[in-house]
This record gives structure tokens, C-alpha cells and sequence, in this order.
């Protein structure tokens, strides 16, 4: 009986060894004339163990964390698969981490063969978008805006309301674009998703298509991950051989295609009108609202521009109902958030569950505290623009809502820890400098408030009147904060203010003797 | 010896005219000559201009706002590390200062080797992380850090080193 064992290729997994882990897996094999097959997934999202190897048994598939190609020899030794060896984790189900989830979008990453569509179809994949090809247009729109769907990327905005803005939109062309440019640090979910399952973005890019009227779709991908690049390029070379995309659906309505267009290292571009100057062959440069991209986005043309994450969680939606996804969640956050859990955090790596999980338990349960072993001093929620909170905040739920009361912001879910080691003056300078390199340019509060927000903070730090200078940065936030054109400059302080109100000793300390 | 072949225009015509003709196929373009010469020569400026009927000004102006675009050859080595908080947060700038002391340029140009700062390689939970010629290599440290400045093959550097 051939043996099947599962080694994840997601580039987080391939980052601590997991390449070399195969490679003398499939040697061992050999070597013993064992017939196993080696299935290459996502990963899991337990990335502290990786590379997490698994094997399938009568009992379902057993894990093995940390596995070096070292290690490989001796699995073998005690007769593979050695449940009872000491790496063994037993049931990979049945882990805590992974026990405790609800995983609806990422049900499948790390699971199956991400470039088997036969493996994808076996998994309910592909379902939703036959209902959604059952179904009219304006009728998928409702079920989306029923399920209470939210962007994932950050701000929040209802998806359904704005499918029906494109959908009500006349035009003879419409396009689905996927903002696939996760540039947050502390974020991967995207990039998870994309290496570990991509035919669930496709399906979720060909529902939009059919509800909204679109034949054309484009994800447009950072360049940083160039793993994420070639699983989707081989994922949709697969899609169209399978008749999931091009001059028909499913062997239904007017087709749907979908093309890759890469980033060029610009964090501005995850912004979706420079996202759209950018697929358009210009410099990534903010576009001034309104016109909504919705009604003239790309080309022009009414265009929807959801995140990788939102049109992910809708074949899910358009398979089990959007009451079902309604159901989960807090408040007005429904259905699930994929928590990324990173720094220095000793239990790093992405779970899903429904919203209103508190941050405590995510950094202190799940997380298991920092890796350095040190206290949890800061914890940044929402990426490079989102607030720094303090362990005495740690009580607050993770909902869009919830957040923005602390004076936060959810974002696209990323969780940076930082332990007693960290100086938040510099964390609060860092903010300005990351503005001042990635701004587009085109609005002044964010062009020259970035340059002068590290100047004001040089001073702050070295200690130059202090109290004045203080006074030049709460008035340099409130501009930036009040007369930026994008999320980048008017979000600046958002890191700046929230470390300041929370940490003000750092802003206090005795400067450096030079 | 450089990893990519020398300038010539007629490939690089032949780059361009793969990758479209119409004004939204201009970073395709671009890449596909850095990928193909390893920087935008000069000359490719007016190549792309030309194939999609725009500016030199407008593609120079395209060029030169991605942080991912060259315009000179690129060191030997380079080596793209994450400085980005969830980086910081497990001593990314201790590395910074690594390299300063092992004399690496960062973000400077370097004949043999080069540190590019990059924020946020989506390695967020297994930092510090670098990108080096599309390995993603975690878990960084001093040792594997000197490791790569020396020229070992990423790929070795993935597994702890015992």
C-alpha cells in the first residue's frame, strides 16, 4: 500500500527547510523500496511547526513538527509513519490550534493538493459557483449582501453594496479586479490562501463576474511573493484546461478569465485606485474619490475591487448560504476573520475563526505569549498604518468595531507582538519614515507630513525642545489625519498617536549621549 | 560573471513585443527586461515608449517610482531583507548592523553583494526573513546572514543551522 505524506510547500514552510524535508523523504523511500507519495499543500497555519510533515493512517493523518532532513532517517527507522516518535503530534484535526477553529475559507489550504481540481471539486469546491450560475445576477448580490460580507483588506466596506453599485452600472464591459497586494507587515493570509488553495480566489472571481456582469478578471499580486506567483499561474493554466475559466463557465453563460499582472514593490498600490493606475501601466498614484471605482475603475469602466479574502469567503457563501455565514461573528463583523499572528509571538501562524475573539486570547492562549520569553509590552493590529495597543488593551475584541473604539483598526487582520524590548518612539518614527518612502506623492499632508513627521521625531528622541516639538506633532497628525487624499497619509498617525497615548515615557526618555 | 546576458536591443524588442502593445502591458514590459537583463537599460526606455505609444518621460516616470525596477546591473548577490515591525520585532536592524560591520552596502550599490531593504516578505511568524535569489530563507540570524554575504546557496541556509 502506497503511503501518503503530506509536506507543505508554502513559502513560510519552505523558508525553515521543508524542500530539503521531501527531497530526503522521497529519497528514503527509495532507498527502503517503499512506495510513497508525497503530496506537496499549503500549509496549515500552525507555522511554528514547520515544516510540518503529515502522514495518512487508518487514523486519520498524524503530524510531525519540525522536521529537519535530519530527522527524516530515523522516522523511517522506527517504522514509518512512528506515531509514538518524539516529534509526533498525533492527530493534526485534533490539535488544539487547529480544533479551536472555524475554517471556512481556508478549509482546504494545507489539506490538498492546491493544483488538483479534481482534489478541489472532491472538497465541495466548485459548488458555489454552479449555485451562483443558477441563479440571476441581482439574486447572488442579495445573498452576499446577506451574509454581511465586509472587505477584508481593511476598510470594512459591505461587499454586496458594492457589487450592486456595479451591477446596476450600464456598461459593455465590467471587471473584476483582485487587490492581491497584501504589502502589510504582520499579514500573509492572502498569500496563504493563494499558494494553499487558489482555485477557492478564482471561483470567488468567477461568482463576482457572473453576478456583476463581468467576463474579465485580473489579480494584481505584489512581487514579493514570487511562490504565490507561480502556484497561481500554474493554478489558472489548470482552471482554464478544466473549463472553470475562459469562453465559458462550467460549460455555462458568457465565460470568465482571469489574468496575473504583477506589482513592482510599491506598498501604495494595495490602495485600490493606485492598485488601478498601476494595472493600467502607470506609476501606482492615488485617484481622487469620486468617481467610485465601482462606477469608473479600470479602463474607466465599472469595476469591483475586492480583496483577495473577500471573494475567497464567497464560494463558501454561495454553497452553505449566506444566513449560515451571517450566523457566525459579533456586532456588525459577521462570518469569519483569519487572524495572522506575527513578530515575536512564540505560536506564530494564521487561524480562522468567527469574529469577536478577544486580542488576549489570540496573543496569550493561541499565541502563547512572546518568543523571546519576555513581557508582551505592544501589540500592532492592521498592518503599518494600524494603532500600537498596550497589554492593558488586550481585552478588546477583534471586530471592526470594536477596534476603531480603541482607537485601532482591524485591517486585513495582521497581529504584530513586541515584547519589553521594543521603543515606541522609534516604532512612532518608523511610521513616518515607511510613509515618507512608500507615498505616492500626489497629496501634500503625505509627501511633506511624512518627511516631517521623521524630522519631528529625530528631535523628540535627541531630546531637542521636546514639549515644542511635541506640540508640532500632535498639529502635523491632525493634518495629516484630516487633509490626506488616501488611507496612507490620513492613517500615518494612526501608529504615531496610538504609541504616544499609550507609551508616552518612550517620547520621555533621557536622550543618547552621543 | 553576471547571471543574466549582455544588452541588446534586439532581444530586448523581442522582450517588449511579447509582453503586449497596449499601454497597460507597460510593467509586464518592464519586467520581463529586468527579468530577461537583470536591470532597464537606458535604451529600453524608448523601446517600451515606443511599443505602446506613450513618452519616454511617462515610461522613465513608470520606471522609476517601483521600488523593483534597476537602472544599473545588479550586484551578484543580492540579498532583500524584510525591515518591516514584524521583522523589527524579532531583530531585523541587529542584522542591519551585522552587515555594516561585515562592510555589505545596504540599499547602496555593491559590485559583489548587496543588502535591499524590502518591507514585509509575508514570512511574518518565522523572522527575520530575506528573499535571496527566490528563496525565502527564515528564521535569519548573524550566522546565516555571514553565511549569505559569503555566497552559500540559500537553499542550505532554510534548516536551522546546527
Amino acid at each position: 500500500m502506497t503511503l501518503r505524506v503530506f509536506i507543505p510547500a508554502d513559502a513560510a514552510a519552505l523558508s525553515v527547510g521543508a524542500d530539503a524535508v521531501a527531497r530526503v523523504v522521497a529519497e528514503a523511500a527509495d532507498r527502503r523500496g517503499m512506495a510513497v507519495e508525497i503530496v506537496r499543500t499549503g500549509s496549515r497555519g500552525l507555522l511554528w511547526l514547520e515544516p510540518l510533515m503529515e502522514v495518512a493512517t487508518g487514523q486519520g493523518r498524524v503530524g510531525f513538527g519540525n522536521v529537519r532532513a535530519g530527522d527524516v532517517a530515523g522516522l523511517f527507522d522506527a517504522g514509518f509513519p512512528a506515531v509514538g516518535h518524539t516529534q509526533a503530534l498525533g492527530r493534526v484535526d485534533e490539535l488544539p490550534w487547529l480544533a479551536r477553529q472555524t475554517r471556512l475559507t481556508f478549509a482546504r489550504v494545507g489539506v490538498s493538493d492546491p493544483l488538483s481540481l479534481d482534489d478541489y471539486r472532491a472538497a465541495g469546491g466548485l459548488r458555489g459557483l454552479a449555485a451562483a450560475l443558477a441563479m440571476a445576477p441581482g439574486e447572488i448580490v442579495a445573498w452576499v449582501a446577506a451574509s454581511g460580507l465586509r472587505g477584508r483588506g481593511g476598510a470594512g466596506f459591505p461587499t454586496g453594496i458594492k457589487w450592486k453599485t456595479v451591477l446596476g452600472a450600464a456598461a459593455a464591459q465590467k471587471y473584476i479586479v483582485c487587490n492581491a497586494d497584501e504589502g502589510d507587515s504582520g499579514t500573509f493570509a492572502d498569500r496563504m490562501l493563494i499558494e494553499g488553495d487558489p482555485f477557492t480566489l478564482i471561483e470567488g472571481m468567477a461568482i463576482a463576474g457572473v453576478a456583476v456582469g463581468a467576463t474579465k478578471g485580473f489579480v494584481y499580486l505584489r512581487s514579493e511573493y514570487p511562490h504565490a506567483e507561480a502556484v497561481l499561474r500554474r493554478a489558472l493554466a489548470v482552471a482554464r484546461d478544466g473549463g472553470v475559466l475562459g469562453a465559458s463557465l462550467l460549460g455555462r453563460g458568457p465565460g470568465f478569465d482571469i489574468e496575473l499582472r504583477m506589482g513592482g514593490g510599491a506598498y501604495i498600490c494595495g490602495e485600490e485606485t493606485a492598485l488601478l493606475e498601476s494595472l493600467e501601466g502607470r506609476r501606482g498614484v492615488v485617484r481622487a474619490k469620486p468617481p467610485l471605482p465601482a462606477l469608473q475603475g479600470l479602463f474607466g469602466l465599472p469595476t469591483v475591487v475586492n480583496n483577495v479574502l473577500s471573494l475567497a469567503a464567497v464560494p463558501w457563501i454561495m454553497t452553505h448560504g449566506a444566513e449560515a455565514y451571517a450566523a457566525l461573528g459579533s456586532g456588525r463583523s459577521r462570518g469569519t476573520l483569519v487572524v495572522q499572528l506575527a513578530g515575536n509571538v512564540r505560536r506564530g501562524g494564521l487561524f480562522e475563526l468567527p469574529f469577536g475573539i478577544s486580542l488576549r486570547e489570540v496573543v496569550e492562549e493561541i499565541g502563547g505569549g512572546t518568543r523571546s520569553g519576555r513581557k508582551v509590552r505592544a501589540v500592532q493590529v492592521g498592518g503599518p498604518l494600524g494603532a500600537y495597543l498596550p497589554a492593558s488593551l488586550l481585552d478588546t475584541k477583534l471586530d471592526y468595531e470594536a477596534l476603531a473604539g480603541v482607537q485601532g483598526m482591524l485591517g486585513h487582520g495582521g497581529i504584530v507582538v513586541f515584547d519589553d524590548t521594543v521603543d515606541m518612539a522609534r516604532q512612532a518614527r518608523f511610521a513616518f519614515e515607511f510613509c515618507a518612502r512608500e507615498s505616492c506623492g500626489k497629496c501634500t499632508p503625505c509627501r511633506i507630513g511624512a518627511v516631517r513627521g521623521v524630522e519631528t521625531m529625530d528631535r523628540i528622541i535627541d531630546g531637542r525642545e521636546r514639549e515644542k516639538n511635541l506640540a508640532v506633532l500632535d498639529d502635523l497628525a491632525t493634518l495629516m489625519t484630516d487633509a490626506s487624499l488616501c488611507a496612507m497619509g490620513g492613517l500615518t498617525p494612526l501608529p504615531v498617536r496610538s504609541a504616544l497615548r499609550h507609551f508616552p515615557e518612550d517620547f520621555h526618555r533621557p536622550a543618547a549621549v552621543a | 560573471m553576471s547571471r543574466y546576458p549582455a544588452w541588446s536591443v534586439e532581444d530586448a524588442r523581442d522582450v517588449v513585443r511579447h509582453a503586449g502593445s497596449t499601454a497597460d502591458a507597460v510593467l509586464p514590459m518592464l519586467h520581463a527586461l529586468q527579468a530577461r537583463f537583470g536591470f532597464i537599460h537606458a535604451e529600453a526606455i524608448g523601446l517600451v515608449a515606443q511599443a505602446v505609444n506613450l513618452s519616454r518621460a511617462e515610461i522613465h516616470g513608470t520606471v522609476t517610482f517601483y521600488h523593483d525596477f534597476r537602472t544599473a546591473p545588479p550586484p551578484a548577490r543580492v540579498i532583500r531583507l524584510c525591515r518591516a515591525e514584524a521583522c523589527q520585532a524579532v531583530g531585523c536592524e541587529a542584522l542591519v548592523e551585522e552587515a555594516a560591520r561585515l562592510g555589505v552596502p545596504v540599499d547602496r550599490a555593491g559590485a559583489e553583494v548587496a543588502i535591499e531593504t524590502v518591507y514585509c516578505l509575508g514570512n511574518c511568524a518565522l523572522g527575520p526573513a530575506a528573499l535571496v535569489e527566490g528563496e525565502l530563507v527564515g528564521h535569519l540570524d548573524a550566522a546565516k546572514l555571514r553565511a549569505l554575504v559569503a555566497g552559500c546557496d540559500p537553499a542550505t541556509l532554510q534548516e536551522p543551522l546546527s
